[in-house]
């Protein structure tokens, strides 16, 4: 009985040890990665997890919908991606994915997983969706009267 | 008549149609899945035909149309280059200091009779072919013709072999030689692809006309005119009915959705 009692316990020591381990590390300070904030608000509560854990099958089932049936509404859309999670670097513009603050490379580099989403797609807003994506909120007056100006010049 | 030797031949939707709509519905229904979080990690996909599938269908192509052209080359001014500017801008793809090599959705072509010395400028593009050939020698099925007639390269299947561009009797296709960056959001273009005029397909999904016809019209010499040729209301079609146009190379049979008048 005792030897049973004495396997167990090893047992329970060698299997409880990694766990307790792996707990105290990440109370510890390992560096996770700096995520930048959106600058839109979520589209929905469930936004977060929902991309955490699907958004690689969500943006390649939107792809071929986009490019073989013409769907272009913004939902899972990889440009609609890119103006939410603008990241404005020191020159006032949003930064490329070459930048390493870009908001895919923040995870992306971290899990050390290579895309190839930007060799052809543009990795920053255009120009016509600058004013609507990167405005903040104290710009929006900025915002709406260089979009009036833009207006009136056409 | 076999799926291997034509694929726009239809059979998923024609032939045996009590198996395949059942098919077709559910892969539709599968379009407009709903993914419910249990847990953080854990996700519940539904599949169902939903009020977003319903939506789903509204913001697609519409299959019926046949989208194209028509280029009245007697109004298309002499160096006149306002639809080539405009596609550049709008695509962006400018010139690289490599002519030989560099990219060309649509070019000014001048023709002139040897004999008679007269000559006329047209711009020549993608034609979007309803037989298109260079669909035909695509081993990836990266190049292919959307139900609308407008013919596309998926970039996501381009292997580059550039087969494609040896099939087109127009030479409408290009090859990207060098890494791009800050392409234009609605036009992703990449090294290693081939690409070529795309009818500005993001303007025709959300009802606009393409950029050269727009800018043809607005500063140009307002010889082009686009539209639905298979809507016998449409102002193409009634244009094209009425008068003689001309496809280019039209004896290879290819039956372009570029036509041309007064050639």
């Amino acid at each position: 009985m005792t030897s049973f009692r004495q396997i167990a316990l090893v047992l329970l020591v060698l299997i409880g040890a990694p766990v307790a381990a792996a707990l105290a590390q990440e109370a510890s300070g390992v560096p996770l990665p700096a995520v930048p904030k959106a600058v839109k608000p979520a589209p929905d509560a469930n936004h977060e997890q929902l991309m955490r854990s699907n958004h690689m099958s969500l943006l390649k089932h939107k792809r071929d919908l986009t490019v073989h049936e013409g769907d272009r509404t913004p939902q899972y859309s990889l440009n609609e991606c890119v103006t939410c999670h603008a990241v404005t670097g020191g020159d006032g513009k949003a930064v490329t994915v070459a930048d390493p603050q870009h908001f895919c490379r923040a995870c992306h580099d971290y899990v050390a997983v290579k895309i190839d989403c930007f060799e052809c797609h543009a990795s920053r807003p255009g120009d016509e969706d600058k004013a609507a994506g990167l405005a903040a909120p104290g710009e929006s007056a900025v915002a709406a009267l260089s979009d009036y100006l833009q207006e009136v010049e056409q | 008549m076999s799926c291997g030797t034509n694929r726009d031949c239809g059979c998923a939707t024609s032939a045996s149609p009590g198996v395949d709509a059942g098919r077709r519905a559910f892969l539709k229904s599968g379009a407009a899945f709903a993914t419910v979080a249990l847990t953080p990690t854990v996700t519940l996909m539904a599949f169902g035909a939903g009020d977003a599938a319903a939506q789903g269908a509204q913001e697609r192509l519409n299959p019926a149309a046949r989208w194209g052209l028509l280029i009245d080359v007697s109004k298309c001014g002499d160096g006149c280059n306002e639809c080539v500017t405009a596609c550049r801008k709008e695509n962006g793809w400018e010139d690289t200091g490599h002519p030989a090599t560099d990219a060309q959705w649509i070019r000014k072509v001048t023709l002139t009779d040897p004999k008679s010395g007269a000559s006329r400028e047209l711009p020549v593009m993608c034609q979007h072919c309803d037989e298109p050939p260079c669909v035909d020698v695509c081993p990836t099925g990266a190049s292919f013709k959307r139900a609308d007639g407008i013919v596309l390269v998926d970039k996501h299947r381009c292997i580059g072999c550039r087969y494609c561009m040896m099939a087109c009797p127009y030479k409408a296709r290009s090859f990207i030689h060098e890494a791009l960056i800050d392409q234009k959001p609605h036009a992703p273009r990449g090294k290693g692809t081939v690409e070529s005029c795309t009818l500005c397909v993001h303007r025709i999904d959300s009802g606009r006309n393409p950029a050269c016809v727009e800018s043809c019209n607005a500063t140009g010499g307002g010889a082009m005119m686009f539209g639905d040729l298979n809507d016998p209301e449409s102002a193409i079609a009634k244009r094209v009915a009425e008068l003689a146009s001309t496809q280019l190379r039209d004896d290879l049979g290819l039956d372009p959705g570029v036509h041309y008048v007064n050639l």
